[in-house]
């Protein structure tokens, strides 16, 4: 139970994170209809993000766990009571963050925030399509209905990548800069953690119609996938860069400020 | 098998036939010419002993609409009489735009916004493949071109029409 709990708040965590450093261009798109284009990619993944925790305050609510431990255990202890999706975006802590370290990655130039886009869409695409047939049927069933919302940013960020890959010459260079910074982050995703190997979630396998998908879209943008080059991991166990804090700090303030408002 | 017949005969009391009747007062917050019933997001309406339950869908998972629906809907039937209303939500099998009525659909069109094709014409992969085709809804040229993949709410796209020069929301497909 607790393995499905955590790759819940996994896909979760990787949702919201995504959806709110995408918010931030709100109001600060290069032109009004990319404006809306990404926070509208923003408002999907906040929705998804939404139905997983959902279900993880089901699963915690429902656990045994919740009962025996609830003194030893500091969530429960910060809740006082009842997890809700609430409680679950805006109570915990980073080290309880289980998204993967690109997605809190900073948005840095329009090509950067392009690229984080593309790469962790086409690897949701992939993954999606493989949790529809996943036995908890939930999972299965907020996979099916995301996929549609996926499938539209990845076109849409596909389209992105070649318009700048293959433009300008500075358009081709922000987007090169955007890879050599971006592309560390990407080997995570298919390197399991230990609730996914025990909940049989092969994500290794999703590697190569991945590479494929890439490859595809960069060779059309005039871009070269890296070689294999060190990659950075651990914001499935909770170990987060310096930037999750800051993201966190923003999207808790109130509840930081004044504990418990509601409006 | 005994508790489920006795649950269906429970259900055959309360009549669903006007219950819709009821639900197409409720219009969606963002699209105010369309009632729930319009717009498919209606699953069942059942009755647990002496609660109501009206299962609803969502078009998008992030619309921020679902939830004042869910509140119109309890107040729409409390004034009905009913005291005891669970709005639940259930995402399978996902919404697509098959399910807005045919009716939901003329009035889209009335308001000034596309309906969704019956099938959408581009369903392939391919990148900067050809816009589909979508009739505009105030001179019904099909002489219109996409400016936006996004518009003002998550289920709309923005569309331009060349004939009269009309800027308008296309429903997309989905």
């Amino acid at each position: 139970m607790s393995a499905l709990i955590d790759y819940t708040l996994h896909l979760a965590d990787n949702s919201l994170i995504l959806g709110q450093r995408n918010g931030e261009w709100c109001g600060h798109g290069p032109i009004l209809e990319q404006d809306i284009a990404i926070t509208n990619i923003s408002l999907d993944l906040i929705g998804q993000a939404r139905s997983l925790y959902q279900y993880a305050a089901v699963l915690i609510n429902d656990s045994e766990l919740s009962v025996s431990s609830k003194a030893s255990s500091p969530l429960e202890r910060r809740f006082g009571g009842e997890v809700s999706e609430d409680s679950l975006a805006y109570l915990r802590t980073e080290r309880e963050f289980k998204n993967c370290l690109l997605v809190e990655q900073s948005n840095g130039d329009w090509a950067q925030t392009i690229l984080r886009q593309f790469l962790f869409s086409s690897y949701q695409y992939y993954l999606y399509q493989y949790l529809q047939t996943n036995t908890d049927t939930t999972i299965a069933a907020i996979a099916e209905k995301s996929l549609k919302e996926v499938s539209y940013h990845l076109r849409w960020s596909s389209e992105w990548v070649i318009r700048l890959g293959d433009g300008t010459g500075e358009s081709h260079g922000r987007m090169l800069k955007a890879i050599d910074e971006l592309w560390r982050y990407t080997g995570e995703f298919f390197i399991p953690a230990d609730y996914e190997k025990e909940l049989k979630i092969d994500g290794a396998s999703l590697k190569y119609e991945w590479s494929k998908k890439i490859k595809t879209v960069f060779d059309e943008a005039t871009l070269t996938v890296p070689p294999d080059i060190f990659m950075q991991e651990g914001g499935k166990q909770g170990r987060h860069t310096e930037q999750l804090g800051y993201i966190l700090t923003e999207l808790q303030y109130m509840q930081r400020a004044y504990p418990g408002c509601e409006w | 098998m005994v508790g489920s017949e006795e649950k269906e005969m429970k259900t055959s009391v309360i009549d669903k036939k006007a219950l819709y009747a009821y639900l197409e007062e409720i219009k969606d917050p963002e699209i105010p010419v369309l009632s729930v019933v319009d717009m498919g997001i209606i699953r069942d309406i059942k009755l647990n002993d002496d609660e109501l339950e009206v299962i609803i869908t969502s078009t998008y998972t992030g619309c921020p609409a679902m939830d004042m629906i869910a509140a119109n809907i309890r107040v729409e039937l409390a004034t009905l009489g009913f005291q005891k209303v669970k709005v639940t939500q259930s995402i399978s099998p996902p919404w697509t735009t098959d399910w807005i009525s045919e009716d939901g659909k003329r009035k889209l069109k009335e308001y000034g916004i596309a309906p969704p094709n019956p099938k959408q014409q581009v369903c392939n992969d391919k990148l900067f493949a050809a816009d589909e085709a979508v009739q505009c809804p105030r001179c019904n040229s099909w002489h219109t071109h996409r400016i936006s993949e996004f518009g003002s709410t998550a289920c709309k796209a923005l569309y331009q029409c060349n004939d009269c020069k009309e800027p308008f929301d296309y429903f997309k497909c989905h």
